[in-house]
C-alpha cells in the first residue's frame, strides 16, 4: 500500500487540527472499508490517515420515543442492522444496513462513513432521508446541524468544510399513536448480496387515525448525482386517503424526478423505469405496514 | 515510523512492529508468519482474509495492523486443538468435500465459526446470509453449506463446543 502518516487523536479538536494539515491530504478513518480501498486502488491521495476511533462518545447508539434514534460517527452498519429499536421503528434503515456489503464489511463500516462517502448509490442514505434524519457536524469548537438531504452536493461531495467531522445522526421518532408510519427500503441489484444498488427507493408513509396520509417522504438513490426526494410524488399522496391510483401517480412522478446516468450497472432508461416500479412497490409495502402497525 | 502493537493472536500475545500502512492481513502473514489467512482481492470483496477480531468477523485486508493493539484475534491456525485434533468445522469440510482449491476455505471456516458462536442452530438461509461475503469459485457452495450445517448439528449434539473446539 502507499505510505502514509497516521494519527490517533483523542479529542475532536485534535482531529480537526490533523485534518486541516497535511496539505489538505488528510483523510478521516472510521471503519476504513472505503478509505483503504481507495488508497490501495490509487483513487485517493492521502498523506495522513486520521483514525477517529480513540475519540470518546462517537459510538453511542440510543433510541428514545421522544427524541428518536441517535447514533454516532463510529456506529457500525452491523450495530444498526442488529439493533432492536432500529428493526422495530426504522425498518427501512435496518434493511439498508442489512444489504450493505458483507457481515465482515458491516462489522467495520460505519453508517456515517457511508454518508460521508456521498456515493449516489449508498444504501443507507435513502431510508435516512425518508425518515427525516438530521446530521450533526463539528470541529471541536462549534457544531452545526442540518437535514441529511442538504448534506450532499454531488457524487462524493458534501458540505463538510476542512477540519469538520460528522459527529452523528439524529432520526426523528415515528409518528405518535394513533398515527402510524410505514417505512420501507427496496434495493435493486443484479444479485442478492455484495451488490451496489442499481436503484434504491425508500419510503416513509404516515397515516393519521382516519387513514389520511399526513406525511409521505420518498427518497431515491443511484438515480441522480446525490440521493433525492421525489417531492411532487409526495405531494400527490399527502392530505388524502391513499388509493391505488395515487400510488401509480406517485410512482410516475418519482420517475420524472430522477436524472440517472448510464453506467456499467444499468442504462439510464432502465433505472428510470425501475424507479417507477420500485416506488409503487415500496409505497404499497409501506401502506400495508402503516395499516398493520399496532399503536404502541 | 514503525509502531509496536501487541495483539492476542489465537490466545498468545504477539509483539509486532508495523508501519501505519501495513494491513492486519499483511502483518499476520509476514510479521506473525501466519499464512493460513489468505489474500484474495485485498479490497474486502472476497472474504478469503476473514479473521475474528474481538468476536467480530472482518476482512483483515481492511484493518490496519496498528489498530490491533490488545485485540483478541482468531485465525484459522487457532481452530485446531492443542492436541492436533481438527475443529468440528474442519472435520465436516473434509467429510463433505467442501473444499476444492482451498484458497477460500480459511476465510469460510472463520466466518462459519463466527456464525456458530452466535447461532448454534442456523437455518440454511442464515448460513447463506452469513457466508455472502465469502466468494468461492470452485464448489458452487452446496457442500460448504452442508458442511456448516453438519458441524452445527454435531456441536449441538454434544461434540466439542466452538469454544473448546478452538485452540484453547
Amino acid at each position: 500500500m502507499i505510505r502514509f502518516d497516521y494519527a490517533e487523536p483523542h479529542t475532536l479538536a485534535e482531529a480537526s487540527l490533523a485534518l486541516k494539515g497535511h496539505d489538505g491530504l488528510a483523510s478521516v478513518m472510521a471503519g476504513g472499508t472505503d478509505l483503504l480501498v481507495e488508497i490501495k486502488e490509487h483513487l485517493r491521495r492521502v498523506k495522513c490517515v486520521v483514525n477517529i476511533k480513540r475519540i470518546p462518545g462517537l459510538d453511542a447508539l440510543t433510541f428514545d420515543a421522544a427524541i428518536g434514534l441517535r447514533f454516532g460517527a463510529l456506529s457500525t452498519a452491523r450495530a444498526i442492522e442488529l439493533n432492536d429499536d432500529v428493526a422495530r421503528h426504522y425498518p427501512g434503515l435496518c434493511q439498508a444496513a442489512r444489504e450493505l456489503g458483507s457481515i465482515q464489511v458491516r462489522n467495520r463500516a460505519t453508517v456515517v462513513g457511508n454518508i460521508c462517502r456521498a456515493s449516489p448509490s449508498a444504501d443507507t442514505l435513502p431510508p435516512l432521508i425518508a425518515d427525516g434524519a438530521r446530521i450533526v457536524i463539528g470541529d471541536g469548537n462549534s457544531t452545526r446541524e442540518m437535514l441529511l438531504e442538504d448534506f450532499f452536493t454531488g457524487p462524493g461531495k458534501t458540505v463538510l468544510r476542512p477540519g469538520e467531522l460528522v459527529l452523528g445522526i439524529v432520526v426523528p421518532p415515528p409518528a405518535a399513536a394513533p398515527a402510524r408510519t410505514g417505512r420501507v427500503y427496496i434495493k435493486h441489484g443484479r444479485r442478492k448480496a455484495m451488490e451496489l444498488a442499481t436503484v434504491g427507493v425508500a419510503v416513509s408513509l404516515t397515516l393519521d387515525a382516519a387513514g389520511v396520509c399526513s406525511q409521505a417522504r420518498i427518497a431515491l438513490g443511484a438515480v441522480a448525482p446525490t440521493p433525492i426526494r421525489a417531492r411532487a410524488a409526495e405531494a400527490l399522496l399527502e392530505g388524502k386517503p391513499i388509493g391505488p391510483e395515487a400510488l401509480v401517480g406517485a410512482a410516475l412522478q418519482a420517475m420524472l424526478a430522477c436524472t440517472p446516468i448510464s453506467n456499467v450497472r444499468a442504462s439510464a432508461a432502465y433505472r428510470r423505469d425501475m424507479v417507477a416500479v420500485l416506488t409503487r412497490r415500496a409505497l404499497e409495502q409501506a401502506l400495508v405496514l402503516a395499516q398493520e402497525e399496532q399503536p404502541s | 515510523m514503525k509502531k509496536v502493537v501487541t495483539p492476542i493472536i489465537n490466545g498468545d500475545a504477539v509483539e509486532l512492529a508495523v508501519a501505519p500502512w501495513r494491513t492486519l492481513l499483511d502483518a499476520l502473514r509476514f510479521e506473525a508468519g501466519l499464512t493460513g489467512t489468505k489474500k484474495g482481492c485485498d479490497v474486502g470483496d472476497c472474504g478469503a482474509c476473514t479473521v475474528i477480531v474481538d468476536g467480530a468477523p472482518l476482512n483483515a485486508c481492511l484493518m490496519l495492523a496498528v489498530e490491533a493493539d490488545g485485540c483478541a484475534i482468531e485465525t484459522v491456525e487457532g481452530l485446531q486443538q492443542a492436541s492436533g485434533a481438527l475443529h468440528v468445522l474442519q472435520e465436516k469440510f473434509l467429510q463433505h468435500g467442501a473444499a476444492q482449491c482451498g484458497f477460500c476455505t480459511p476465510g469460510i471456516l472463520m466466518m462459519a465459526k463466527a456464525l456458530l458462536d452466535e447461532t448454534p442452530d442456523p437455518t440454511e438461509d442464515e448460513i447463506r446470509f452469513s457466508l455472502a461475503g465469502n466468494i468461492c469459485r470452485c464448489t458452487g457452495y452446496t457442500r460448504i453449506i452442508e458442511a456448516v450445517a453438519a458441524a452445527a448439528q454435531q456441536l449441538r449434539e454434544g461434540g466439542p463446543t466452538p469454544e473448546n473446539g478452538a485452540a484453547r
